[in-house]
């Protein structure tokens, strides 16, 4: 205890006065710099008359009741929470056996098997394979269907979620699994038992992520999805311009914001519940 | 090899992992059939239109045929294609290298030595930035540099079309705001892993902050710098997001090769052409990710 | 409770590394058997392929009267110990001594009672709630031993289960660990850096090199007739004297000194063979006078061992090291004369290594 506490005033003496002040800048230029352009997005909903700067509000819930005018603003939040939790569940379903395989079963060419789908998912989520991904969804008789974007954007996911995933598994000690074999655990048991719940953080994170990537993406459901009804929030937003191309600002403002509190609420629950955390690197 | 035949059909072959042989190919089935169907078809389809003309309208819209390297060669002879080519490079170099992953380490530096309070606000804050979709920030972009009343005019006291007199300056920021987030989270995992002793017997060998980085905190994150700068590479290499700030103007000056591709593919609707495109970048994309490699196997 | 025997077994990993050659082990009854080596002999691999982690590319397993190469670690009722511990860190202590039996599907209240039992052996019935990042590294070791414990297994496999403890607390354990292993009467295999630890607490032990066993017997074999030039030099806690000379006229020439080729080796050697002679500093007293078989030479190192001082003399070249009582340690540079004990000389044929 002794050898902490002098440690710990030790390090707090390291400290100088001009370090702590170079910090303290740092920082505050860096939160300035991330904040600010965030601030819109809290306070124009709130208020009657929005423009592009920010003023304080008149404090009215008035552009919330223009958006739910809008027949189809709200059902485009679920069907974004659809879309991106069918690819969050699918990710981690199809992602997390085949990540643990990869960490644990050593065999040639694992490592150049993982860089090429990184390179391959780069191509499938661009816009040049968006008309073969069309022909695609069109030939498997999932175009305009919630499974159909939910594959596409899961497709697209899945390499990048199994290169961080098997980051995650790598630094879980094989002695673990092992004993647990020795006691005469069936493999069934030790993933469930051992392995599921030490890695659930990573799960949790990778979860968060293709969350967020897929209720996000615009490209892909707008060109899979023509019924209005089953159109996510992304494709929404694109929907507030009018047709000269200038946005209804008080809509905008107060879709910006329901639009944004989902992603933002998950990344705070994970976060609290199992911290945000990425961990590992390439190896070799 | 033999062995396992020897083992017969016993649930798991020792010396293995956990799975027996069944099992693991068990395990990366599903994944497998996700990357056939809707990455490695989808992909090769691309590459095999760049050797076609498929165009989305007219005569060849029914039966293209093949060309063989017409549409590459026509690549290389495109000054707008070398442009954007060349602007991808800066813009990768610029906003994810320079940007992203410098930013982002010095944030998890910093932020690995202040109190926790400060910490977790200022993370997250910077992972607001990286998690509301893309279509909200462009929007809170555009709001941000607005030429009448954006808040960075204000704050400046300046009267500046931010998006056309320094659009490539400007798409380079916002992408650096808008991803620093992952490379300072993967950075702070990095940091974390340090051995807490490591730090301490370089500060009692009396090394000043930047030796203990370059000494003692580089050399230890180097995976992750090295994963880091893959991903974000990657990701900047093909990122559409400015698309949205700017559309590719004014006059190409953001023309990034992702939007380049999507002007011809999906508003030119020459198709074969923005495929053949997709094809260089995917090239590209092997390049500068063996480039990575490499420089990371190297610095061992 | 088990008899455990290897036969031949080889491990050949990929990449070509042969962690174990051809390997033939035998583990008695209840022994409580000490593994030893240098790092990267092939311990580990041993232990891993006993608990059936590790397939052997050739050769056999057997435990009792049952060959178990190819039998899943799980079949063969074995408790292993990680040298990590392997504690599951989202368990409590409580349900990381739990878990095999609850694999095992032991019923509740049994759970409980040997849970109960095995933390009352390691008094660490405090510490039940607690998870494995909340306790120290010795009480984690205590937790991976009552786990293990608490299966009542055939067979105890430790992987250098002390090596992450301070010493005294490593003391206490080795001792702790013996008697509770006499108690139970489990055959037991331990891994160990530390020979004085094998030495201390083993019925039997082995000393490994580059896959291959070198020698097997009791801890005082050991000590006193290692069985070729490797055990003599690995063994002991100081070196012992490993003269390099040859037989001539009844008497083993190093350089310029002559030492006396005790009885029992009479008839043993031929004139003229290349020998090393062996003698550990316990067994080399200081003589007063300068006689046959007696080695003189200028002190170089005195170092303090506690209750005697270890001293080596520079007899034309070759440094030959003896014990010196505490108070009676000479000055650097003094001549002493030193006699090895006959009765413990040992006589190496230097071609094969192998005690004569
Ligand atoms: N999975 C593996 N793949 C390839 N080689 C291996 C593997 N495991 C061990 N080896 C090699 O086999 C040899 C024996 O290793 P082993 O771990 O059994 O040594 P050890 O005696 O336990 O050493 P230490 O005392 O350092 O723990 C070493 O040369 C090691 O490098
Ligand atoms: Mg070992």
């Amino acid at each position: 205890m002794a050898i902490l506490k002098r440690q710990k005033t030790k390090m707090i003496q390291e400290k100088t006065a001009v370090e702590k002040g170079f910090t303290g800048l740092f920082l505050a230029l860096c939160v300035a710099f991330f904040a600010l352009p965030l601030v819109w997005l809290f306070i124009a909903p709130w208020d009657g008359q929005p423009n592009y700067s920010i003023k304080w509000p008149s404090w009215t819930l008035t552009n919330f009741a223009e958006i739910s005018k809008n027949p189809y603003a709200y059902k485009s939040l679920v069907n974004s929470a659809i879309f991106s939790a069918g690819s969050g569940i699918a990710v981690i379903l199809v992602g997390a056996p085949a990540s643990y395989v990869l960490s644990r079963v050593k065999f040639k060419g694992r490592d150049s098997f993982l860089y090429t789908l990184l390179l391959f998912s780069s191509i499938v989520t661009g816009s040049a394979a968006m008309v073969p991904l069309y022909l695609l969804a069109l030939r498997l008789n999932i175009l305009d269907t919630y499974q159909g974007v939910i594959l596409i954007l899961t497709g697209g996911l899945i390499p990048t979620a199994i290169f961080i995933l098997k980051d995650f598994t790598d630094s879980l000690p094989r002695s673990y699994e092992e004993s647990a074999q020795i006691f005469g655990a069936s493999s069934f048991r030790i993933l469930k038992d051992i392995v599921a719940p030490i890695i659930r953080p990573g799960l949790a994170v990778i979860f968060v992520w293709s969350f967020v990537q897929a209720w996000g993406n615009f490209l892909v459901p707008f060109i899979l999805i023509r019924d209005i009804n089953k159109q996510p929030g992304a494709v929404m937003m694109y929907s507030f311009y009018s047709d000269g191309g200038q946005p209804v600002i008080r809509q905008v403002a107060a879709f910006s914001l329901l639009y944004a509190i989902p992603v933002m609420g998950m990344y705070f629950y994970v976060n609290k519940k199992y911290g945000f955390r990425f961990y590992g690197g390439i190896k070799g | 090899m033999t062995s396992q035949v020897k083992s017969g059909s016993r649930a798991a072959k020792p010396g293995n992992s956990v799975l027996g042989r069944l099992s693991a190919i068990s395990f990366m089935t599903p994944a497998s059939i996700f990357i056939g169907v809707f990455l490695f078809i989808p992909a090769v389809w691309t590459l095999y239109l760049g050797f076609t003309n498929y165009k989305l309208t007219g005569i060849t819209a029914a039966h293209p045929k093949i060309v063989g390297f017409a549409n590459f060669q026509k690549a290389l002879h495109d000054p707008q294609f070398i442009s954007s080519f060349k602007l991808t490079l800066l813009y990768v170099l610029f906003s994810a290298i320079l940007g992203q992953a410098i930013l982002g380490f010095l944030l998890a530096w910093v932020l690995s030595t202040v109190k926790p309070r400060i910490r977790s606000m200022v993370e997250l804050i910077v992972i607001c930035a990286w998690i509301v979709p893309g279509s909200i920030v462009t929007f809170l972009w555009v709001a941000f540099l607005n030429y009448d009343n954006g808040t960075l005019n204000r704050l400046t006291g300046q009267h500046i079309f931010w998006l056309l007199h320094d659009p490539f300056l400007s798409i380079v920021v916002f992408n650096t705001w808008r991803g620093t987030a992952f490379s300072m989270l993967l950075f702070s995992a990095a940091i974390t892993s340090i051995p807490k002793s490591h730090l301490e017997v370089a500060r009692v060998a009396g090394a000043t902050k930047m030796q203990q980085l370059r000494q003692i905190v580089l050399p230890s994150a180097r995976s992750f710098i090295f994963t880091n700068l893959l991903l974000i590479t990657l990701w900047t290499f093909n990122d559409f997001g400015p698309f949205l700030l700017t559309g590719g103007g004014p006059g190409g000056k953001t023309e990034l090769l992702p939007i380049f591709v999507y002007n011809k593919a999906l508003k030119y609707l020459d198709f074969s052409y923005g495929s053949a495109i997709a094809a260089i970048m995917l090239l590209m994309n092997l390049v500068l990710a063996l480039i990575v490699i490499r420089a990371g196997r190297k610095n061992k | 409770m088990s008899i455990v025997t290897t036969k031949k077994i080889t491990k050949v990993f990929p990449g070509g590394v042969r962690a174990l050659d051809e390997l033939d082990l035998t583990i008695n009854d209840g022994e409580f058997f000490a593994l030893l080596g240098p790092s990267g002999c092939g311990k580990t691999t041993l232990l891993r392929t006993l608990g059936g982690l590790e397939s052997p590319t050739s050769g056999e397993v057997w435990i009792d009267d049952k060959d178990v190469t190819w039998s899943p670690p799980g079949e063969r009722n074995i408790a292993m110990v990680f040298q990590d511990y392997a504690l599951y860190p989202h368990m409590s202590v409580k349900e990381n001594i739990a878990y095999p039996l609850k694999v095992r599907k032991l019923p509740k209240d049994e759970q409980e009672k040997r849970v109960a039992m095995a933390s009352k052996a390691l008094s660490i019935e405090t510490l039940l709630e607690r998870r494995p990042g909340q306790i120290s590294g010795g009480q984690q070791q205590r937790v991976a031993v009552a786990r293990a414990m608490a299966t009542t297994p055939n067979l105890y496999l430790f992987d250098e289960p002390l090596s992450n403890l301070d010493a005294r607390l490593r003391l206490e354990a080795r001792t702790f660990l013996k008697q509770l292993q006499t108690e139970l009467g489990v055959t037991t295999i331990f891994v160990t850096h530390d020979q004085s630890e094998a030495l201390a607490i083993a019925d039997r032990m082995a000393v490994m090199d580059k896959g291959v066993v070198r020698q097997v017997g009791s801890p005082s074999e050991f000590f006193h007739r290692p069985a070729n030039l490797f055990v003599a030099a690995f063994i002991g806690s100081t070196p012992m004297n490993l003269l390099e000379g040859q037989v001539l006229q009844g008497n083993v020439k190093v350089g310029s000194n002559t030492f006396t080729i005790p009885e029992s080796y009479r008839g043993k050697l031929q004139e003229g063979q290349e020998v090393v002679y062996g003698i550990r500093p316990e067994y080399v007293s200081v003589v007063s006078s300068n006689a046959d078989g007696v080695a003189s030479g200028s002190v170089k190192v005195t170092e303090n061992m506690g209750t005697h001082y270890l001293v080596s003399i520079d007899c034309g070249g070759t440094l030959v090291r003896g014990t010196v009582p505490d108070g009676q340690q000479p000055a650097n540079g003094a001549t002493l004369h030193f006699l090895p004990d006959l009765n413990k000389v040992l006589i190496y044929d230097k071609v094969s290594g192998n005690l004569i």
